[in-house]
């Protein structure tokens, strides 16, 4: 096994960072492991339920199967980086007041899917919603309630933009 | 920290000759390799489980089915433990296995030579140092003359179901670490079960309980999957062997190697008399519960009692049988059994109705089981509320009203069916709340929240008794340092169970605030606030109140000889489920565009929480009724991925579900409540199944029922069938 590490250096939720990463490291390890970030989390370890998904780049992608040393350079979203601190983002309110989880392990993934729903369709129908999130998987089936999180955001948004 | 990870069995069956390490030792970074030579130096008979002391910590000499552990590598590096792993070579002999359940029963192939029941439950006691048997436990249950009343009969119906391998997949897979300076240790475990977990470790270890610390946080999911030992039994000793802290986490396919649903046959068979009364029913049924017992031998029993269904039948002979077969252990999954059996008691019933020319509805009706007569076991009955479900359930799918039966190659139909499930008995459950000297409240309760939001509950009965809002009260986690006792997260038990133990803790501290009103000379009924009373007591901000309380319900064991009892269990739990579906006839496709699932739950304690259980539980169902199935060659599973493992999507639900309750106060509950986790699965596959006859005319009998199981059958019923 290649030990070799490499430094590589990326925005990590808005913060410029370093980290030495081996070749083989996965996205989700370089967060966990490096930087104490549990948002992102490996389940099937095949890109097919969505618990690892980070934003690189603007774009959702698999954690568990995308490699670290790939975010040299690029600017990378989690969980974590939504909030400000004080303030909760809309999509993540609207989780809440919807009841949207109940054991909450894929939530961070369904709430990165959401937001690039929403940023690519403002008022989704359910179909827009469903296909979008098909790729995120919820073993409690808390999907009747992650539809309506999906419309109340929505409309949180709207408020806040309008 | 060490992580560990394990090399498995490739063979279901089969004498470990050796186990070579040589290449595995090389890989740089590796800090050690355990087998179970290692493990019995520290721990002389390291076998574990609840029902049975069956399960060896790593593989002693045999091993039992394709994925068991037989070895671990302990590495700083995660990569570098795996990679090591794979380089060890186990070289086996094999031998004959068995998978099926009912062949297992009579088979030659023995899984186990001896029967090691572990001795906590009293009716497992005389299965004690039995040899040569598959049968882990044969519950029998006699009420009335089943015989005659067969004989007597007007009409006699048999049919066998068969239900599948599934697994629990919570999306969190399996992981422990423990850590210990040798006299003490520390285990954070994702665990439904703490107290047990520390119990069984200090037994294994021989140490006072007091020296185990078990810490659950919030759980990924569990779904029963999480219950009793899973990896604490291991990460225990290999921290014991190297003192350092170790890790465990399972990768999603090791799930499939640890735990699943029973697959079960169910031959049942009804004696109905020509004004479609039931008069006898005889139930014979096998569990097959893989390679070691886990909590079989209890679901055998405790499921087994009731399945006749929630039905009136005066003559009733039951047969459960837990077998050991070579495939992967089976245990508790969301329904403890009750799932598998109103499966099959649900389909018989429709099946039953048809054949006579009745309403399915009506005939339900005529036979369903009321408040005030006996259940199986001789139990009275009270609040159980199976009647007012299914009604419930009938009038939100309007039942009586003609719908569009489809056009074409597009068949529509309905179906209904109702289940019923008694809580897991006798369990206790203890717990502790502290009042401090601002009024607000610390609750200790060992009750694990999976996401079934009993922290939530807990909470709110705690606010209820000493009226204040429910975001005063703190729930901490399960420490077994300082959380006290209970049975376990399971079986829809905790509602009630802890529910009463939270009460019961409330109320005593309740009773000391009274008593401290009166000290400080306050009259009684004065609502002064919480705090201004320890101001009063302590003339300052001082000073806690601690109320504790203690569950356990009274019970009867059923009788060894007939399976009796007078109160075989404190409440009943019912689910019935009403569907609406089309079928492409050409395709043999399924669309479920309505579906109904209504529960008696007692009075809800939440009913945000309580809506979204059920509505979890029957996709879940939903699930293993019509995608989910572990496929087997050689024992070996062969879909242990989410990629050939289909668990639902968001994609997969049916079209419209409403999910509701029926009013009925459960006397003995906390504020009239009891259990809900899994009453939303019961009714579902059959209702499905039921709903397939009443489109399609043809009937599926063993689950998952998928689109070429459907084709299959409607071309076996034009006498053209597919080739297999």
């Amino acid at each position: 096994m290649s030990t070799a590490k490499k430094t590589i250096s990326f925005e990590l939720n808005g913060r410029l960072v370093t980290a030495d990463v081996a070749p083989h490291h996965t996205l989700v390890e370089l967060l966990q492991n490096e930087f104490d970030l549990f948002g992102a989390r490996e389940s099937c370890a095949q890109g097919l339920c969505g618990c690892c998904t980070a934003v690189v780049n603007g774009k959702a992608v698999s954690g568990c199967l995308y490699l670290a040393s790939f975010v040299d350079g690029a600017t990378v979203q989690t969980v974590e980086g939504l909030s400000d601190g004080a303030k909760l983002d809309p999509v993540q309110e609207a989780f809440i007041e919807a009841g949207a989880f109940q054991c909450g392990f894929c939530t961070p993934g369904f709430i990165l899917m959401t937001k690039q729903l929403l940023d690519a369709h403002p008022a989704p129908d359910d179909d827009q919603i469903r296909h979008y999130l098909a790729g995120n998987l919820c073993r409690c089936a808390a999907y009747p309630e992650i539809v309506r999180a999906v419309k109340v955001a929505a409309s949180k948004r709207k408020n806040i933009a309008a | 920290m060490l992580v560990a990870k394990l090399v498995r069995s490739t063979v279901a069956h089969g004498r470990i000759k050796s186990i070579n390490i040589d290449e595995a030792s090389k890989v740089p970074g590796v800090y050690r390799i355990v087998t179970s030579e290692d493990i019995v130096k520290i721990i002389p008979h390291p076998y574990y489980g609840p029902a049975f002391h069956d399960q060896p910590i790593l593989a002693i000499g045999k091993v039992h089915y394709v994925g068991e552990p037989v070895a671990a590598v302990l590495a700083s590096d995660p990569h570098v433990a795996e990679e090591a792993a794979r380089l060890i070579v186990v070289d086996y002999e094999e031998l004959p296995a068995v998978f099926d359940e009912v062949e297992a029963q009579k088979s030659k192939i023995v899984v186990h030579e001896q029967l090691k029941p572990a001795g906590t439950f009293p009716d497992l006691k005389h299965l004690h140092g039995v040899r040569d048997t598959n049968v882990a436990l044969d519950f029998q249950l006699k009420r009335g003359d089943a015989d005659k009343a067969f004989a007597e009969a007007d009409h006699v119906f048999e049919h066998t179901f068969r239900t599948q391998q599934v697994l629990h997949v919570p999306l969190e897979p399996y992981v422990s670490i423990a850590e210990t300076n040798g006299t003490s240790m520390t285990i954070h475990t994702a665990s439904q079960s703490p107290s047990f977990v520390r119990l069984e470790i200090a037994r294994l270890l021989g140490w006072p309980e007091n020296r185990v610390r078990v810490r659950v946080p919030f759980l990924g999911g569990g779904f029963g999957g999480k219950l009793y030992i899973k990896l604490e039994a291991l990460v225990a000793a290999l921290s014991l062997i190297v003192l350092r802290p170790v890790k465990i986490s399972l990768t999603m396919e090791e799930q499939f190697y640890t735990l699943t649903k029973h697959a079960s046959t169910f031959r049942i068979k009804s004696a109905v008399s020509k004004d479609g009364k039931v008069t006898g029913r005889e139930c014979e049924v096998w569990w097959n519960g893989g390679a070691y017992a886990d909590i079989g031998p209890r679901i055998t029993q405790k499921s087994g009692f009731t399945a006749p269904g929630p039905y009136d039948i005066d003559n009733v002979k039951i047969d459960s049988y837990a077998l050991y077969t070579n495939l992967p252990p089976a245990g508790a999954l969301r329904g403890f059994g009750i799932p598998q059996l109103v499966w099959a008691y649900e389909s018989h019933t429709d099946l039953i109705a048809r054949a006579l020319g009745v309403d399915p509805l009506d005939f339900r009706r005529k036979n369903i089981l009321r408040d005030g007569r006996p259940q199986a076991t001789g139990t009275v009955v009270k609040d159980m509320g199976a009647e007012a479900c299914l009604e419930r359930a009938a009038q939100l799918i309007n039942w009586n009203t003609p719908f569009e039966r489809g056009k074409g190659t597009i068949k529509r139909g309905r179906g209904i069916a109702v289940g019923f499930k008694a809580s897991i008995s006798p369990t206790t459950s203890i717990a502790v709340v502290n009042v401090a000297a601002d009024g607000s409240c610390t609750l200790f309760c060992g009750t694990v929240d999976m996401g079934q939001g009993s922290d939530t509950a807990m909470a709110q009965l705690v606010a209820e008794v000493l009226n204040i809002p429910a975001e005063m009260v703190h729930v901490v986690h399960s420490n077994t340092d300082i959380t006290p006792y209970d049975m376990a997260t399971l079986g829809s038990r905790s509602t009630f169970h802890m529910g009463l133990a939270v009460k019961l803790a409330a109320e005593d501290a309740k009773a000391k605030l009274e008593a401290m009103a009166k000290e400080v000379g306050l009259p009684p009924g004065s609502n002064v606030p919480i705090r201004e009373l320890f101001e009063r007591k302590y003339k300052m901000q001082a000073g806690t109140v601690v109320g504790t309380g203690s569950y356990i319900p009274p019970y009867t064991s059923p009788d060894h000889s007939n399976g009796q009892s007078e109160n075989v269990t404190p409440f009943w739990m019912v689910g019935a489920t009403a569907v609406e579906l089309e079928i492409d006839t050409e395709t043999g496709h399924m669309r479920i565009e309505r579906m109904i699932n209504v529960a008696d739950v007692g009075r809800s304690i939440n009913p945000r929480i309580v809506e979204t259980q059920l509505s979890g539980a029957a996709i879940m169902q939903l699930g293993f009724t019509t995608t989910e199935k572990m496929e087997f060659e050689a024992g070996q599973v062969t879909n242990a991925s989410f990629a050939d493992y289909k668990i639902p999507g968001i994609l997969d639900l049916p079209g419209s579900m409403t999910n509701v309750v029926v009013d009925v106060n459960q006397h003995n509950g906390p504020f009239g409540a009891k259990g809900v986790g899994e009453s939303g699965t019961s009714g579902v596959s059959p209702a499905i199944a039921n709903a397939v006859e009443d489109a399609i005319g043809v009937r599926i009998t063993s689950l998952p029922i998928t689109p070429e199981k459907i084709y299959r059958a409607i071309r076996a019923a034009e006498n053209e069938p597919l080739e297999d």
